[in-house]
């Protein structure tokens, strides 16, 4: 199908939609308005139009060119943990305003209104395979998953806490870089969290980095690029420095595959590119090879 | 001490006749010896790296390098490092805690090189490595911001056991003009941005990222390099001993805890 076919199916439905809420009294009873521009998904990457629930069905990647785009913290979790076994750590982390930037705390507000999330990363513990195991997942729905003094203590507490239970760490980074309205404060994160990941490294224990779309900047200039095993999901985007930025400088466009996880691989600074439909058994696999025993506590709990 | 703004300062460091490391390490530094390449792709000009005695200690010495004209600016890529000029500063690193030499850094630059090559050779691994690597190497590391302190590609020779700053020079998270094209979407907004940013000495004391101020004569190092150098000396025959003076594990102990700080929020838990 063509997209403009594409959109017109999609602005027939809505009109479809919309045509029973022109009676006042139904309006009423159902104040569920469906939202048309929810419908469809435009891939990035390769501009192929699918709807949104064929599209989420297949794990949010593109049936057309496999880009494994952006999905939030439950996603994520749900794909990754055993069900009911996640416990979060630090929860009540919430940001402050260390530069005063005009309007700082009202947009961090209204982030954790609209992402349900009270900062850009969620860390905990959870089994995967019941293997257990540290798990951090970023979100690049809040301020781009940007590191700030939240983001950074919550990391760098999570390699602590790993590293005094002998547990190994699984990351999904997603980062547009440092939290620029912190100031320097946020260019620190990146020197804390791996102080603690070498802390946690000379102990012995596993650290597993998933790079996940888009993992750039400073995040990528620190506890990213650090993984004993560093995994990348198909086509996304990685790099130290923003594409504009280059090309400003090189004055001319870069390839779409710049900075993108292939790229990574072929220049050596990732591991493997591994979908997500077999994130869970590689995430195993690894475990296993590095000696981590199954726990017994999971039976195959509730629901999260 | 003066009380300038940031962006009297922005301008007293971009001063023409401001000293770079060109002018400080023959003056401080006796049978400095240079020490080249990272030895898996090439030699960074944008990093000088050496050894050479203060005094009666030898030492390690890793800079950026300002070029002090257009010619040695384009030599030094406006002291732009490549990942090899990381991955040089690495090698000396680990060269100086083999010989319980202290490390010296002397940061100067606007930040890590943006270009095809830097990120095909992986800028942004060779910074991690570097923060993860200073943080546990096994000898005193001292950095003495010299001028502009650009992000994470200053924070690459910064993770140390006392960060010092000359006292016009200024350390951040990205330039006032990124600050402002990027969150303003306006560049023209830089002076004003250097206002809010707090990216000065005294602004550093407070957080807590830099341990102690050189004072620059006044109007700024350039008006008087001999003095600037002298102050430089000063503070060195200080530190050095005392730094030199605490035990490995002590040291790095201290060296986590300083980094381990920093951070602002609130904790409802
Ligand atoms: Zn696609």
């Amino acid at each position: 199908m063509a997209l403009e076919d594409l959109f017109k199916v999609v602005k027939d439905r809505s009109m479809a939609d919309t045509k029973p809420k022109a009676d006042p009294k139904q309006k009423k009873a159902s104040p569920k308005v469906e939202i048309p521009k929810g419908l469809l998904f435009k891939c990035p990457r390769c501009g192929t139009v699918v709807y949104r629930d064929d599209f989420e069905r297949n794990r949010s990647v593109c049936s057309a060119c496999n880009y494994h785009a952006r999905i939030n913290f439950r996603e994520r979790l749900e794909m990754t943990a055993d069900k009911g076994t996640f416990t979060e750590l630090d929860a009540g982390l919430t940001s402050v305003n260390p530069i005063d930037f005009p309007g700082y705390e009202n947009k961090i507000a209204a982030l954790q209104k609209e992402c349900g999330l009270r900062e850009a990363v969620v860390t905990g513990v959870c089994t995967i395979h019941r293997y257990k195991t540290v798990i951090g997942i970023m979100d690049s729905n809040f301020m781009m998953a940007s590191m700030g003094s939240v983001v950074g203590e919550k990391i760098t507490r999570a390699f602590e806490y790993a590293t005094e239970h002998k547990l190994p760490v699984v990351l999904f980074t997603a980062s547009g870089g440092a939290r620029m309205q912190e100031g320097i404060i946020s260019l620190m994160q990146m020197a804390k969290t791996s102080g603690a990941i070498a802390r946690h490294s000379e102990s012995g224990q596993l650290y597993v980095t998933v790079m996940t779309d888009p993992t750039t900047g400073g995040v990528t200039a620190s506890f990213a690029s650090l993984g004993d095993i560093i995994i990348a999901e198909p086509k996304v985007l990685i790099g130290f420095a923003g594409r504009r930025v280059i090309e400003g400088t090189i004055k001319q466009k870069l390839p779409d595959d710049f900075q993108s996880a292939e790229f990574m691989l072929e220049n050596g600074f990732v591991d493997m590119i591994v979908e997500r439909k077999v994130m869970r058994p590689t995430l195993s696999k690894i475990f296993r090879t590095h000696n981590y025993t199954r726990s017994e506590e999971y039976k195959g709990g509730a629901a999260l | 001490m003066s009380s300038l703004t940031a962006t009297q300062r922005l301008s007293i460091i971009r001063e023409k006749g401001r000293p770079t490391v060109k002018d400080y390490i023959p003056a401080l530094f006796n049978n400095f010896l240079e020490l080249h390449g990272d030895r898996h792709f090439g030699d960074d000009a944008a990093i000088i790296g050496g050894v050479g005695m203060f005094d009666c200690t030898p030492v390690t010495v890793i800079a950026q390098v300002k070029g002090r004209n257009l010619e040695e600016n384009k030599r030094s890529n406006f002291s732009m490092p490549h990942p090899e000029g990381y991955r040089k500063a690495l090698r000396l690193a680990k060269q100086a805690e083999k010989f319980h030499r202290p490390v010296i850094c002397f940061v100067d630059t606007p930040g890590a090189f943006c270009g095809i090559d830097a990120e095909k050779r992986g800028q942004g691994e060779a910074i991690a490595r570097n923060l993860m690597e200073f943080m546990t190497l096994k000898t005193p590391i001292l950095t003495i911001v010299l001028g502009e302190g650009g992000s994470g590609g200053a924070l690459a020779l910064a993770v140390c056991d006392e960060l010092v700053m000359l006292e016009n020079a200024l350390y951040s998270v990205i330039s006032p003009r990124g600050f402002a094209s990027i969150l303003w979407k306006d560049p023209t907004r830089e002076s004003e941005a250097a206002e809010l940013m707090k990216i000065t000495a005294e602004d550093l004391l407070r957080f807590g990222v830099c341990e102690h101020i050189i004072e620059e004569p006044d109007g700024g190092a350039h008006r008087d390099p001999a003095l600037m150098i002298e102050n430089i000396a000063e503070y060195l025959t200080e530190s050095l001993p005392r730094l030199c003076s605490v035990s490995t594990d002590e040291m790095l102990e201290r060296r986590y805890e300083k980094f381990r700080r920093i951070g602002e929020f609130r904790d409802n838990s």
